[in-house]
């Protein structure tokens, strides 16, 4: 047996059994952050979003998603109202930002 | 046999469905033989707005994150470029992540795409076979001399994410709808995905912890991966990250290893 694998087994048998004796010291999610991640309403009532619809999904006055060309890309960034990207730094005070970099 | 079951029918039909730039398929009558382009339109429509709700469903944080109209945009592209391979619509979207990490218009938020991954693992562990988590009895019984060598069958809902940036903290704070805070999105944070019973749980790997938890779920020994974990971070502490995995549901079962 190598020393190395000596130490290793000693190691680790010390920390088994702290592990077994505390069993609780992993870094979960706030109790917040968890019910929230948790709760997921979406997923639970995805049956809602994602069963057949016979008629016009997009409704009334919406392009029609299937069947048009409409270059969105080119005007994408235009679109981050009602989103939480600008809450959300990065270093330097540079804000997440949906612009064309 | 119906049309719809007819492989040649839905080869000539299906094409048209996600490119716009293709005529109706010929085969598409209306009564009395008439042309029912109108009528292809609306299935068209379906066909993409169904696909693009379902990654809406899939990704709310992504959604919240981008607001609905850039999140649409996005998606529409992927699924003009990526058709469902499976009839089962909470399968679709895997590619989605990958696809946001290379999308132009989202390269200011580097982090979005590792928010959407934790997101895809949520729902593939939602949806993972049920298992019962390993018991901690059976770490107890194990010998001092054969711990290096134990081996670990991974739990079916196991995810393991990794990210450069504050990945899982943007996405516990965008999965509902309370306010969010300013988010510093620079700390590296890995995450550990489990489905121990059936609720999804999130939490953050502490350093070093995903390479020790990989490991193990690659059916590496706990001393390999004690091993590799110490290589990749000095600050990692092995009583705890075993103890939180456990406790987690992150395996099913062990096995002494090849002596």
């Amino acid at each position: 047996m190598s020393a190395k694998l000596a130490v290793t087994t000693l190691v680790l048998a010390g920390a088994m059994s702290t592990a077994l004796a505390t069993l609780a010291t992993a870094a979960p999610l706030t109790k917040a952050e968890a019910d929230a991640a948790v709760a997921a309403k979406k997923e639970k009532c995805f049956g809602v979003a994602l069963k057949g619809q016979n008629d016009c999904a997009a409704g009334p006055g919406t392009t029609c998603q299937g069947t048009s060309t409409a270059d969105f890309q080119g005007n994408a960034w235009k679109f981050v109202q009602g989103g939480t990207c600008t809450s959300i730094e990065l270093p330097g005070g540079k804000k997440g930002s949906l612009k064309p970099v | 046999m119906p049309p719809e079951q007819n492989p040649s029918f839905a080869a000539a039909f299906a094409p048209a469905l996600l490119d716009p730039t293709r005529t109706v398929p010929a085969i598409v009558t209306g009564p009395n033989g008439k042309a029912a382009g109108r009528r292809y339109a609306v299935y068209r429509n379906n066909v993409t707005v169904s696909l693009i709700d379902a990654l809406a469903a899939i990704y709310p944080a992504v959604l919240r994150i981008t607001g609905p109209d850039f999140f649409r945009a996005m998606a529409r592209f992927h699924v003009r470029r990526t058709p469902p391979a499976s009839p089962l619509l909470f399968d679709y979207g895997h590619g989605f992540p990958d696809f946001i990490a290379q999308y132009e218009h989202a390269q200011a938020v580097p982090w979005l795409a590792d928010v959407a991954r934790i997101e895809r693992a949520w729902l593939d562990a939602y949806h993972a076979r049920d298992a019962a988590p390993l018991s901690p009895a059976r770490l107890s019984a194990i010998v001092p001399e054969r711990l290096a060598d134990i081996v670990f069958t991974p739990h079916p809902a196991l995810g393991i994410v990794r990210s450069p940036f504050s990945a899982v903290t943007i996405f516990a704070a965008n999965r509902d709808d309370a306010p969010v805070e300013r988010i510093d999105a620079s700390t590296p944070e890995d995450a550990l995905i489990t489905r121990p019973e059936f609720d999804v749980t999130v939490r953050r790997l502490p350093p070093g912890g995903a390479v020790f938890a990989a490991c193990l779920a690659s059916g590496r020994s706990l001393g390999e991966a004690a091993a590799s974990a110490l290589e990749a971070s000095p600050e990692f502490d092995i009583a705890s990250n075993i103890a939180g995995l456990i406790e987690a549901g992150a395996f099913t079962s062990l096995a002494p290893g090849d002596a």
